[in-house]
């Protein structure tokens, strides 16, 4: 067993850890925090993604080990202060989901490709978002969900 | 999907990871950023004794642009991705790293793991071999450096050695005059590649006076393709002697057969991405 101290969404934690454990099973099991999905266990679907020190991962590909003192944010910690994320409101609005399995990973995902690209058009979101599946939507809904997003964030920053 | 266990190490300087992977030999697998690993040993294909990560060592990362590029063994597809000094110096780079897999798998994957794996689809293998790069590596020997077109052997097999580590990939700045493309056939789930093309072109007074083509995915191991080379190199670079030179690609080479495309189908792909590739790469030369 390791110690390994992470923060996750904020919060500080401790934890006895097998080398072997695969972070997408601390952060359900260990932290019960189950709004990461496990899809394919492949690393093609995205489902588990997470951001480990503000990079989007697919969580089911890194050990927990590895993550010692990182700072995490899962779907969990994209609200502030009890407003949703501009991306899950996009997601509500443009009804970007139907089962919603995919949709956790979709905006974190998502959520790093508008970092690196405020203003995507919709073949950079497509591209972007080449390692996330979803199996109900075709996609439609979910590109026009990430463009409101990005509206609505430039739209944010410029009312600062 | 869980790993076999293992005992886990995060040695902080190559010389201690050196040192791990000696006393431990056979039983030690090298961790980098694991999205080759990782899921192998989730399959159990893979289920080291010991793992060594090595993600702390800091001297392993990062990319140096002067005349010559030198880029770091650990570092990620993304950092290579977005550096502007490496995307004036050798474009062909961040163009071929931007097809490899998707925004998180290029997160965490790096360069120096992906070359060591020697995955028979992986792209770099034949961007490597196109820009005639050398691939350094470290070991209980000291260092040595490895000429790409010697590195890779066989199916995930390559020229290091028991106990190596690779320390960083060096190759020239692309100059007037020169061009370089990959083109790429990616399987539409994996983003594997079921046939790539890398093609670099040098152009002096009109006419192509050097010539390197690459292709991977389609046989046991990316190979250099000396039949297009010879065949491109003399002429003006034309559309028609680009067509006629690639028709030579793939031969002498063993194809790999499977589901998704048979051995006919990637022998005939091998010829279509080719041209392509070599059609930007004198485009670019021009």
């Amino acid at each position: 067993m390791t110690t390994i101290t992470v923060t996750v969404n904020g919060v500080r934690y401790t934890s006895e850890v097998e080398p072997r454990l695969l972070l997408v099973h601390y952060l359900r099991e260990h932290l019960n925090l189950t709004g990461t999905h496990i899809g394919c266990d492949t690393s093609q679907c995205g489902a588990c993604v997470v951001h480990v020190n503000g990079v989007s991962v697919k969580s089911c590909t890194m050990l927990a080990v590895q993550c010692d003192g990182a700072e995490i944010t899962t779907i969990e910690g994209l609200a502030q202060d009890g407003q949703l994320h501009p991306l899950q409101e996009g997601f509500w609005e443009k009804h970007g989901l139907q089962c919603g399995f995919c949709t956790p990973g979709m905006i974190m995902a998502a959520a790093d490709l508008l970092k690196r690209n405020p203003n995507p058009s919709e073949e950079e979101i497509r591209h972007g978002l080449e390692g996330n599946l979803c199996r109900c939507t075709g996609y439609e809904n979910i590109v026009r969900a990430v463009r409101y997003a990005a509206e609505k964030m430039a739209a944010m920053q410029a009312a600062d | 999907m869980i790993p076999a266990p293992f005992d886990y190490y995060a040695p902080n300087s190559l010389a201690e990871a050196l040192t791990l992977l000696q006393q431990h030999g056979d039983d030690a697998k090298i961790l980098a950023g694991g999205h080759s690993l990782l899921p192998a040993m989730k399959l159990r294909l893979a289920s080291p004794a010991i793992l060594i990560d090595i993600n702390k060592i800091s001297e392993l990362r990062g990319i140096k642009v002067n005349g010559t590029v030198e880029i770091g063994a650990l570092t990620t597809w993304s950092a290579i991705e977005q550096d502007a000094a490496l995307a004036k110096a050798c474009p062909v780079m961040a163009e071929a790293v931007s097809l490899i897999g998707d925004i998180q798998v290029r997160n965490r994957g790096t360069i120096g793991g992906s070359l060591a794996h020697a995955d028979p689809a992986a792209d770099m293998p034949a961007v490597v071999l196109a820009l005639d790069a050398h691939i350094h590596v470290e070991g209980p020997n000291g260092p040595r450096t490895i000429a790409a077109t010697d590195f890779f052997t066989d199916m995930l097999s390559t020229a290091l050695e028991p106990g190596e580590i690779i320390t960083s990939i060096t190759f020239n700045s692309l100059g007037p005059g020169e061009g370089a493309a990959y083109a790429k056939f990616p399987h539409p789930a994996s983003r594997y590649a079921i046939v790539g093309a890398a093609a670099y072109v040098k152009m002096e007074n009109g006419q192509v006076t050097a010539c390197r083509v690459a292709i991977t995915g389609a046989g046991p191991k990316a190979e250099r393709q000396p039949a297009v080379e010879q065949a491109l190199i003399g002429t003006d670079g034309n559309a028609d002697a680009i067509a006629a030179a690639a028709a030579h690609a793939g031969e002498g080479m063993d194809m790999l057969g499977d589901i998704h495309a048979s051995e006919e189908y990637r022998r005939a792909m091998c010829k279509v991405y080719t041209k392509r590739a070599l059609l930007k790469a004198v485009e670019r030369a021009r």
